[in-house]
């Protein structure tokens, strides 16, 4: 205890913006990626993946719950007894997802649908859980909030690129469902290159439907940490 | 018949694991080896097909309109389920340890990790989606839990195998671990015939 009470303590100034807080959130968008390096938060959310709209909404939710549940968590850090801190999170994140539910279902009831129990099953993403163990209770609440953007935006930029190439090969099409909607190949006059039309797409090109199917994503993340590791061989397992 | 096919149904074609990525996390982390595996596995069957039953119930008589408060509580529902299952966790731990020190003994560090499997909250979230009643949810929570164990012993057999096996470094490990899983999930969906809804 004698060296707690005698160590100077420091006053460090923490600037809003310093290399420090721009690090907490590139980090995770790179080398040290929720996903492909970090392996949490695969559950649940892969599997909305197959069309663009719902993953960039699932993953606006898990920016926001991930962010301000970091930030609370880190407010009440020094008063969260040690022995019920798991069901202090938890009703952290469960009232959080909770309002997401609600400010969803009010503003687009058809994304609503179409995630069903995705977005419940927010609060029991690691992510979530993993960044307030390893980070905000350790942490000031300003760069754990930076943390829980950093690490919501790595999940994200993941789960949307495994949806626009879903998307794009298993349906010919990108953003479906939003007013942006783009249509891109297929076998119809709607679609930018008409699969049905005399040219050189002409017969030969169709949708891969295993894309539509959720094991896709799997092989898409595989190929990414592939890719990744190549690029680094610092991230290579050991085991 | 009804229930033998709802048992069926959810764990093989509406796997958890597989078909709906639920409980990826400890499925990817614990199937290292296929002992391990078991132990898990097992917890999960275990813990599924007690708290379903009991979110049923919290469901349809605290949460609901028609029941005995007569106010739809449903905002509380992530909250009380997530409650449930974490000190049905506790319970169970207890409870076990209490009566089989061997099995607790084998389980004993995997049935905190259940608390965060989105395999049983995603239980729970898909009975109420899909309004079961209590037979069908019990029958729901243990054919999930069955699927879930079939899919991380076969996958941590594959993974014990494949370390001999001549993989590119950038692949080893977490990336294979991924492309079995796929596979895995083309294998299970031929066990009952393709689902033709996937193809809409």
């Amino acid at each position: 205890m004698a060296e707690v009470t005698t160590a100077p303590v420091v006053q460090e100034k923490e600037p809003l913006f310093g290399k420090k807080e721009r690090k907490l959130i590139t980090d995770p968008l790179t080398d040290n990626n929720p996903i492909t390096i970090q392996v949490l938060g695969i559950c649940s959310a892969l599997a909305v993946t197959s069309l663009v709209l719902p993953s960039i909404v699932i993953s606006v939710a898990v920016i926001f719950v991930c962010a301000f549940s970091s930030l609370f968590t880190s407010l009440l850090r020094t008063r969260i007894p040690k022995s019920i801190r798991m069901i202090v999170q938890l009703v952290i994140i469960a009232t959080l997802v909770t309002i997401v539910e609600m400010v969803l279902k009010y503003y687009s009831y058809p994304v609503y649908r179409q995630l069903t129990i995705y977005i419940g099953l927010i609060i029991t993403n690691c992510i979530v859980m993993g960044r307030l163990e390893a980070f905000a209770m350790a942490n000031k609440p300003w760069r754990s909030f930076l943390d829980g953007i950093g690490n919501g935006l790595g999940y994200g930029v993941i789960l949307v690129a495994v949806a626009l190439v879903r998307e794009l090969f298993g349906k010919g099409s990108l953003f479906a469902g939003s007013p942006a909607e783009m249509k891109i190949i297929g076998a119809s006059p709607d679609y930018m290159i008409n699969t049905l039309a005399e040219g050189s797409w002409f017969g030969w090109y169709s949708n891969n439907n295993l894309m539509v199917l959720p094991v896709a994503a799997m092989f898409i993340i595989g190929i990414f940490i592939w890719i990744q590791r190549s690029r680094n061989p610092a991230l290579v397992d050991v085991s | 018949m009804e229930l033998v096919n709802i048992f069926l149904k959810a764990a093989f074609v509406e796997n958890l694991v597989l078909a709906y990525f639920l409980g990826m996390c400890s499925f990817l982390a614990v199937s290292k080896t296929v002992k391990t595996a078991f132990g898990l596995g097992l917890a999960v069957i275990f813990v599924l097909g007690i708290t379903m039953p009991i979110n049923w119930l919290i469901n349809e008589y605290l949460l609901s309109e028609t029941g005995p408060l007569g106010f739809d509580f449903s905002f509380l529902r992530f909250i009380l389920f997530i409650a449930v299952i974490a000190s049905m966790v506790q319970l169970v731990e207890m409870v076990i340890e209490k009566v089989s020190p061997s099995l607790y003994n084998s389980l004993g560090i995997f049935l905190p990790l259940i608390t965060v499997n989105c395999a049983i909250l995603g239980g729970s979230l898909f009975m109420v989606a899909r309004e079961y009643n209590f037979g069908e949810s019990v029958a729901f929570g243990l054919g999930g839990g069955f699927g879930w164990f079939l899919a991380i012993i076969a996958i941590a057999a594959i993974r014990e195998k494949i370390r001999y096996s001549d993989v590119p470094p950038a692949l080893r490990g977490l990336g294979m671990a991924f492309i079995l899983t796929g596979l895995m999930g083309i294998a299970f969906m031929s066990l009952l015939g393709i689902d033709p809804a996937a193809f809409k």
